[in-house]
């Protein structure tokens, strides 16, 4: 995984400050990222807004009234049929589910990789290939036998059966990331420990494990945002009281009762989106290489 | 930079280092996750998919073989091809846009410009937000009474129209539109990681030269950028066959059927309509798609390695 | 809405501190306003009982619940009971012995002679033996009409549907959209088949749908459904709401002129304090035919290797089906109780029509019961692609024939 950090601009350099070359060029950069934050924008000012100012038609005019009402609603108030306990139980469910599965998917995968890169098997790269392979299967094609799996273990519509989709979906991506990054840890470093004696389980914690923190971050943040933001496995092996938050929120937009109360909708919007936010504005880089490594995911 | 890559450069140089540890149990043991995952899950799972693709299996699965019946009724199946045009549609559109917009933009951060960071930061948060918070965001800008449509007009421009949720025949660039703001961002930081990787000696022969800025990108930077576009196509690529999440946020397959897609016809046919045949049908020809893609990427990322 | 959530937490905690107390998920996709108000009303009397009701209700119509359902119990967590329509939805669950079987609560009961009409026991029933209580029937031959817009457009309330496509024009002119219409397949659907038999009448509705017969699919009455269907899409041209109870609300509004709608819309108005013949009317058989579908809701209890469940299971299956319970919900739900011998006096005029023809016997089993889960997500997705488009009514029809002909 070489270093997607981006060094230093290598383009031709631009000429003098006010040119006019530099002021279409800083003009087209505000315009493009006016078309990017403009979804953003229009979810906060709606989400502050009250209904009857909602219905005076401007979504782009910012709030002449600012309520924090539908936050609220939509964070413990917001009903999906009967239930009216708003986002906070997909929060918390969702929570529940990305704990473990992170945890477990890449304390799987680092193992894998390692074992990949310095303990080689016969077959151990066949098996890898299909591993890597999988991740470009449509998910469609093994939804159903996924069911008939978790029936067999009994986990349907648990949390901890959602937990293990995610492991196995999210281990082709992750094996690949850990295999990478283990196989350049130098040779020499893995040979005088097996020479000390050391076996597999040792080196692993005690050389590779703090040699690769930089990358378990990665991984981490990879697999928060995938986590979080999934769907379709979300809404097949989970039940309404095991949705983990996205389900819930297009639950909740999608069922009106009544009027539709766009603000709620906003809010509960931002809310869902707020932990991947937070976690791309804290990790800044990082995120960049997570997400590059994560893309072939899908 | 690019993952693929990676894989093929390490296992190559994997290739180089036997190692005799076959001794060691743990390794396999600890491997035996992956292992099940890989055959079980993988391999496993999508053969008993195809396997029963050629049954008539409704709410159950059974074993009771009705041949080519199911791929006959889905390639008959008005809202399949439906689906088939619009994924092409927005497929097609999504990789010519997205490819522009990530390079274009990738080239303009490249100039030495003030704040690239805070643009960079700008142009790449989309991706951190999930398909529906996207479409649900985009469903409610385009709102006709509310949204863009209502704001022009209130500018105006009465006779202004632009309201493709409910229009059938531009619904799909709807879609287009919210899909290009979650994911360009990548794309863009893909593209300018590798135009950073461009030796700063070829602009500066360039300049030598006398040749302006457009051409030597054209001529010059885009055609040393091929593995990064390869690598940026396959992304964007294996993105578009799963296309789900943001239409049913955004549009749930509607006005009608005009914005359905194939991965949501596998799923009403699975699990809607009981009849898991059809679904198991529609989601082999998903997979026939992806392998059809796969392949020529791989001759030319693998099988081209190997003559350079 | 509100109260009803207050008096059930309060029931909930309360029955939490009873000894035997068993809590049974119930799964349904009542969310709208009426629909969760009626819903509230099962679960007041399950609390009542010293049980927990535990709400799983599934957001979306049946088509987006129904799978979630069939998946938890096909994946061996089956919920305490489920709403499902019967019909051919739950025939392989049966079959698989996955269902309940409530033959013994039933004859306790007596099913057999208060259940009326029968045709929905029936629907019930497999090899004899019986798997769902009915709970409700819901026919969905309405159309709903407002007399906010017909005041409007200054034109005296149509008496059926002839009368409303001739007063459409009048309705655009005062800037109503003359028919909402939320654009989603089976509300389409829904349309076409309460058209069908306004226009073609019972005998040909039953000769397609029930025995399959494709060339009356093609015939002229269907040519005259087809042709009433195209007229019936330009009339809803300017509606673009997706759910039903948005295009309800358009109707409550005096935004639309009409809605066709099943029974169920009843609970909407209810909510938003309208009455019957002063804002609004209901036209049963759209005015032409006064004959409803017996469809309606039912639920299933998922078979349970626990045997306290099990019993709690055929405890609400009787429950539900009690005299009084079944007032009060379809009392809230707008839909018609399941037994004859119950007063429903305090039932509003359009339930009261509802009844009346109920009591003749002008009922049809509903499409439900006689075409599976494939045809009509087929001729859902048919209708919706002609509903959202242009296709001649011509196309629509030999391709619905063509449905017909390959139906099982």
């Amino acid at each position: 995984m070489p270093d997607i950090a981006l060094t230093g601009p290598r383009g031709p350099k631009p000429k003098k400050r006010f040119s006019r070359g530099n002021i279409i060029l800083y003009g087209t950069l505000i315009m493009v990222s006016m078309y990017y934050l403009l979804p953003l924008y229009v979810m906060v000012v709606t989400s502050l807004k009250g209904m009857p100012e909602i219905r005076l038609g401007n979504v782009f005019g910012p709030p002449l009234e600012v309520t924090f009402q539908p936050w609220v609603k939509a964070w413990s108030e917001a009903c999906t049929g009967l239930d009216c306990t708003g986002l906070s139980k997909g929060f918390w469910n969702s929570v529940q589910i990305l704990i473990p599965s992170v945890v477990l998917s890449i304390a799987i995968a680092s193992v894998n990789g390692y074992a990949l890169s310095h303990w080689k098997f016969k077959g151990s790269e066949v098996f890898f290939t299909i591993l890597i392979l999988g991740a470009f299967i449509p998910y469609q094609t093994m939804l159903y036998p996924i069911v008939i799996m978790l029936r067999e273990i009994g986990l349907m519509g648990d949390l901890w059966g959602l937990v293990l989709v995610h492991t196995v979906f999210g281990m082709p991506i992750l094996t690949l990331l850990f295999r990478n990054y283990f196989a350049s840890i130098p040779e020499e470093l893995f040979k005088a420990a097996r020479v000390d004696g050391a076996g597999f389980w040792r080196i692993y914690f005690q050389i590779m494990l703090p040699m690769a923190l930089p990358i378990f971050v990665v991984a981490i943040i990879l697999q928060v945002t995938g986590i979080w933001n999934d769907f379709l496995f979300g809404v097949i092996y989970t039940k309404p009281a095991t949705y983990p938050m996205t389900v819930q929120l297009n639950n909740i937009v999608n069922s009106v009762q009544g009027v539709k109360e766009y603000n709620v909708n906003m809010a509960a919007t931002l809310l869902t989106g707020l932990v991947p936010l937070v976690i791309y504005f804290a990790s800044g880089k990082l995120f960049v290489r997570g997400i590059a490594a994560g893309a072939v995911k899908g | 930079m690019s993952v693929v890559e990676d894989a093929a450069h390490s296992s190559a140089k994997g290739a180089k280092r036997p190692i005799r540890l076959f001794r060691n149990p743990m390794a396999k043991i600890a491997s035996i996750p992956m292992i099940l995952t890989a055959m079980v899950v993988f391999v496993g799972g999508t053969l008993w998919t195809v396997v029963h693709s050629f049954t008539g299996s409704r709410l159950l699965p059974k074993l009771n073989w009705v041949g080519l019946d199911q791929y006959e009724r889905l390639w008959e199946t008005p809202r399949w091809l439906i689906s088939i045009s619009n994924l092409a549609l927005y497929g097609i559109c999504s990789m010519i846009l997205t490819l522009f917009i990530g390079f274009f933009l990738a080239a303009l951060l490249d100039r030495k410009i003030r704040f690239e960071s805070a643009f960079r930061t700008i142009f790449l948060y989309p991706f951190a937000l999930s398909f529906v918070v996207t479409g649900l965001a985009w469903q409610w800008i385009l709102n006709p009474d509310f949204g863009m449509q209502s704001l022009v007009q209130s500018w105006g421009w009465e006779s202004f129209q632009f309201d493709p949720l409910n229009n059938p025949d531009i619904v799909m660039f709807g879609l287009l539109i919210a899909g290009i703001w979650q994911g360009s961002g990548l794309i863009m930081c893909i593209m300018l990681a590798g135009l950073r990787g461009i030796d700063e000696d070829i602009w500066k022969a360039a300049r030598v030269d006398g040749i302006g800025t457009v051409k030597t990108y054209v001529r010059i930077v885009i055609p040393m950028m091929r593995p990064v576009f390869i690598t940026s196509l396959v992304l964007i690529a294996s993105g578009i066959i799963k296309l789900y999440d943001l239409v049913v946020a955004q549009t749930n397959g509607g006005p009608g059927i005009s914005s359905e897609v194939p991965a949501k016809y596998v799923i009403n046919y699975m699990f809607q309509a009981q009849n898991l045949g059809q679904g198991f049908a529609a989601s082999t020809m998903m997979l026939c798609s992806v392998i059809i893609i796969l392949i020529p990427w791989a001759y030319l990322e693998f099988g081209g390695r190997k003559n350079a | 809405m509100k109260l009803t959530t207050k008096l059930l937490a309060a029931t909930a905690i309360m029955s939490a501190s009873a000894a035997s107390a068993v809590e049974l998920e119930v799964t349904h996709w009542w969310t709208s306003g009426g629909e969760a108000a009626a819903v509230g009303k099962f679960a007041e009397a399950w609390n009542a009982t010293g049980n927990t009701w535990v709400d799983g209700a599934i957001a979306g119509s049946g088509g987006t619940a129904r799978p979630i359902i069939i998946s938890r119990i096909l994946g061996g967590d089956p919920m305490g009971a489920t709403q499902l329509n019967h019909g051919r939805q739950a025939e392989e669950l049966i079959e698989a012995g996955m269902m309940l079987d409530l033959t013994d609560v039933a004859e306790a009961g007596g099913w057999k002679d208060i259940v009326n009409p029968s045709s929905l026991l029936d629907s019930c029933t497999l090899d004899g033996k019986i798997y769902c209580v009915p709970v409700n029937i819901h026919s969905a031959q309405w159309l709903w009409l407002s007399h906010d817009a017909y005041e409007k457009a200054g034109q005296p309330v149509p008496t059926d549907w002839n009368e409303f496509v001739a007063s459409a024009p009048a309705l655009t002119e005062a800037g109503i959209v003359p028919l909402a219409m939320g654009q989603q397949g089976w509300q389409q659907n829904l349309a076409f088949g309460a058209i069908t038999i306004a226009v073609a009448g019972i005998d040909a509705w039953r000769e397609v749908t029930v025995n399959k017969n494709a060339d009356v699919a093609r015939g002229p009455e269907y040519t005259a459904v087809f042709n009433a269907v195209a007229d019936a899409r330009e009339l809803a041209r300017e509606s673009n709401v997706q759910d039903w109870n948005q295009a309800t609300n358009m109707v409550i509004t005096g935004m639309a002129g009409a809605q066709l709608m099943g029974d169920w819309a009843q609970g909407e108005f209810s909510v938003a304090e309208q009455v019957e013949g002063v804002d609004y009317s209901c036209l049963p058989g759209l005015g032409l035919n006064e004959i409803l579908d017996t469809g309606g809701d039912a639920f299933y209890f998922p078979a349970n290797d626990d045997p306290e469940i099990t019993a709690a299971q055929k405890e609400l299956a009787a429950l539900l089906i009690s005299p009084e319970v079944q007032v009060s919900f379809n009392l809230a739900k707008g839909s018609l109780p399941v037994r004859g011998d119950i007063d429903m006096a305090s039932a509003n005029g359009c339930m009261q029509k509802g009844l009346g023809i109920l009591a003749e016997g002008g009922v049809l089993p509903s499409g439900d019961q006689s075409l599976s889960a494939d045809t009509q997500t087929q001729i859902e997705d048919l209708m919706a692609e002609f509903w959202s488009g242009d296709m001649p009514a011509a196309d629509a029809q030999a391709r619905y024939a063509d449905l017909i002909a390959s139906a099982d």
